[in-house]
């Protein structure tokens, strides 16, 4: 007989695990899987590590001419953190992309097919797509010196905290925004209409103070103002630099007389990573 | 199987009395088009089901409801003894699908592939490495374990996903139209690899096919069309039951010899590319009396036993190749006719 052996035959491998032991595997195959599709496209970590680079060395050193140096540093160190947060945000939201893709390319039916709860396979995929988007954010932590950003470990560690927390609220919005879109072409507008007026209205390139009303409000609802404030705060700190020149250029969010401190920030973040992971899931059990 | 699992259901596994996959009624309705209308049947263990039936018949929608990826408009569907609705998890520990279209992960290799899905079953993992060389070897990509599925042709992927679906020791092996696209050698294969399973597994197979030589490979078929299982049985009792045969003629001149099989036998003939085409009891009998009888010169006759595209316009009053044709199947189906017609 040419077919299998009895040995491997006969008894079923499936066992039944205990379900949140059966639920921790799936979590850690499809985020093993996100690192893995990472790690092998050396030329994706290449090239979204051009725009970052461009806007810091070619923009930053351009409109450097202009500003002048801010209180005595370089306007450079100035956006450092909030090139940082951007290259983590748009690392995030294409990992979530590939959720459509997966949906095109069938994989995704693999995932749905197999015993493994909804709730789970999306944990497994956001925590996959914010560790990727963590280290492609520590790639670009390493021009930190370029611009005067001192490589105290304090601070990095501080800083890779705080862009893992951001990777997975944004991975969290990609894959809900993903849920509701089914065709790669409507996933290009969302990345011009969400990706981009995330970027400029998160403080990134400017200051939150001292800015009309209507900009105001709108930077307070982006979600990556809440990374970039205390990302910024944290890497002043290290500076050695008057104490109110700091906190004029990282001044904490306000929301009406109250301003946020770095804690309450971190908390806005956690809560909206939760609220759209829920969102995710509510659309994929609907979408059956 | 482990204890836990057999109390969930109350079916033993293996049991011939107890079918494998149980269908009572089952309904699909997309808005104002219903799918699939109120079939209703069962498939026995270590079977080789298959259903056949025109693109767009209800085949697809069937198979997706049977795998828990659709939720039923109306009716039940036991599968491994579970239902598909309130027990989809238990039932999907106990299927193994092979789709339509790949679901394989090109940025993975082949064995990435396959430990995945053994990760996502919760399999043992010592079991898995001699389970995935086993299953490897079958499909002839034990040679290619470490190497990207990007680099697989289509055939080569189709392998992977029959390995795959297996992995896990399904009870039910769903392959929805699993030759698809394949060119007539890796069809072969594909089939070689079923025989094996069911030589050696039991394995239960369910199959999707529009092809009807795949469908003569079943040990039992339902034929559906729009929506509903118009007929179901062996092929073999299938076409003993048309009891007639198939004759296709040519003559001097075909209108007349169409007009004189009805005027003088009673016989309907339909046009084809080639002549006439018609049925008849005892069909080698009949063709002395149809050379001297007709009063037309008769250039060419063949004589075929019933097929199962002659079963399909017998229940259906139409070839499966027609239904593709007004089913919206488009460029579609005019690419299968084409693939079929360089057999």
């Amino acid at each position: 007989m040419t077919g299998l052996p009895a040995e491997v035959r006969t008894p079923s491998p499936v066992r039944a695990p205990s379900p949140v032991r059966g639920e921790l595997r799936g979590i850690r195959v499809v985020w093993e899987r996100e690192l893995i599709r990472f790690l092998r496209n050396r030329l994706r970590i290449a090239t979204s590590l051009a725009q970052p680079v461009l806007f810091l060395f070619v923009l930053g050193t351009g409109l450097t001419r202009i500003t002048g140096t801010i209180a005595g540093f370089d306007f450079r160190t100035f956006i450092f953190p909030g090139i940082v947060a951007m290259t983590v945000m748009f690392t995030a939201i294409f990992s979530a992309v590939s959720i459509v893709w997966d949906r095109e390319f069938g994989f995704l039916r693999e995932m749905l097919v197999a015993p493994i709860s909804r709730p789970a396979l999306l944990l497994g995929k956001i925590l996959g797509g914010a560790t990727v988007a963590t280290l492609q954010g520590v790639l670009m932590l390493a021009f930190a010196g370029a611009v005067h950003v001192p490589y105290a470990p304090p601070l990095l560690l501080t800083l890779i905290g705080e862009m893992a927390l951001a990777a997975v609220m944004v991975t969290a919005i990609g894959v809900l925004i993903a849920s509701a879109v089914t065709q790669m072409e409507a996933f290009q507008a969302v990345l011009q209409f969400v990706a981009m007026p995330m970027f400029f209205l998160s403080g990134a390139l400017f200051p939150l103070t001292g800015i009309p009303g209507w900009l105001a409000v709108l930077t307070r609802l982006d979600p990556l103002t809440y990374a970039v404030d205390p990302m910024r705060r944290a890497v002043l700190a290290h500076l050695p630099f008057p104490h109110a020149a700091a906190t004029r250029l990282a001044p904490g969010i306000t929301w009406g007389s109250w301003t946020l401190g770095t804690g309450a920030e971190l908390a806005v973040l956690a809560l909206i990573a939760i609220a759209a992971l829920l969102g995710a899931v509510v659309r994929f059990r609907r979408a059956e | 199987m482990s204890a836990s699992l057999a109390v969930e259901s109350n079916t033993s596994p293996g049991d011939p009395a107890s079918p494998v996959v149980a269908v009572n009624g089952l309904t699909k309705r997309f808005g104002d088009i219903e799918a699939v209308t109120g079939i209703s049947f069962s498939v026995a263990a270590g079977e080789t089901f298959g259903f056949l039936g025109p693109n767009g018949a209800g085949k697809s929608t069937t198979i997706n409801m049977l795998c828990t990826l659709l939720r039923p408009t109306s009716g039940t569907a036991m599968v491994a003894g579970h239902d598909v609705v309130s027990h989809a998890a238990q039932v999907r520990r106990n299927i193994g699908l092979v789709f339509q279209d790949p679901t394989v992960d090109t940025y993975l290799t082949a064995l990435e592939n396959l430990r995945f899905h053994a990760e996502l079953y919760g399999l043992d993992r010592r079991r898995f490495a001699v389970r995935a060389r086993q299953l490897l070897e079958m499909v002839e990509l034990w040679d290619r374990r470490d190497h990207l599925v990007r680099t697989f042709s289509g055939g080569m992927r189709r392998r992977l996903e029959i390995a795959r679906g297996l992995l896990h020791a399904p009870r039910v092996l769903f392959l929805d139209e699993p030759t698809i696209g394949l060119d007539p050698q890796t069809r072969a294969h594909i089939w070689s690899y079923v025989d094996q399973l069911r030589a050696s597994e039991r394995t239960t197979i369910f199959l999707t096919t529009h092809h009807l030589d795949e469908a003569e490979n079943c040990d039992r078929i339902a034929i559906i069309d729009r929506g509903r299982i118009v007929v179901d049985d062996s092929p073999r009792v299938l076409k003993d039951r048309i009891g007639e045969d198939r004759v296709d003629m040519h003559t001097s001149d075909d209108p007349a010899a169409a007009g004189a099989l009805r005027d003088r036998f009673g016989i309907t003939a339909t046009p084809t590319r080639e002549g006439l085409t018609f049925t008849v009891a005892g069909g080698e009998e009949f063709v002395p009396t149809l050379v001297t009888g007709l009063g037309v010169r008769v250039l060419m006759v063949r004589v075929a036993r019933p097929t199962l595209d002659d079963v399909f316009m017998t229940h259906t009053g139409h070839t499966i190749r027609d239904s593709e044709g007004d089913g919206g199947g488009g460029d579609f189906a005019t690419a299968v006719r084409a693939r079929m017609g360089r057999r």
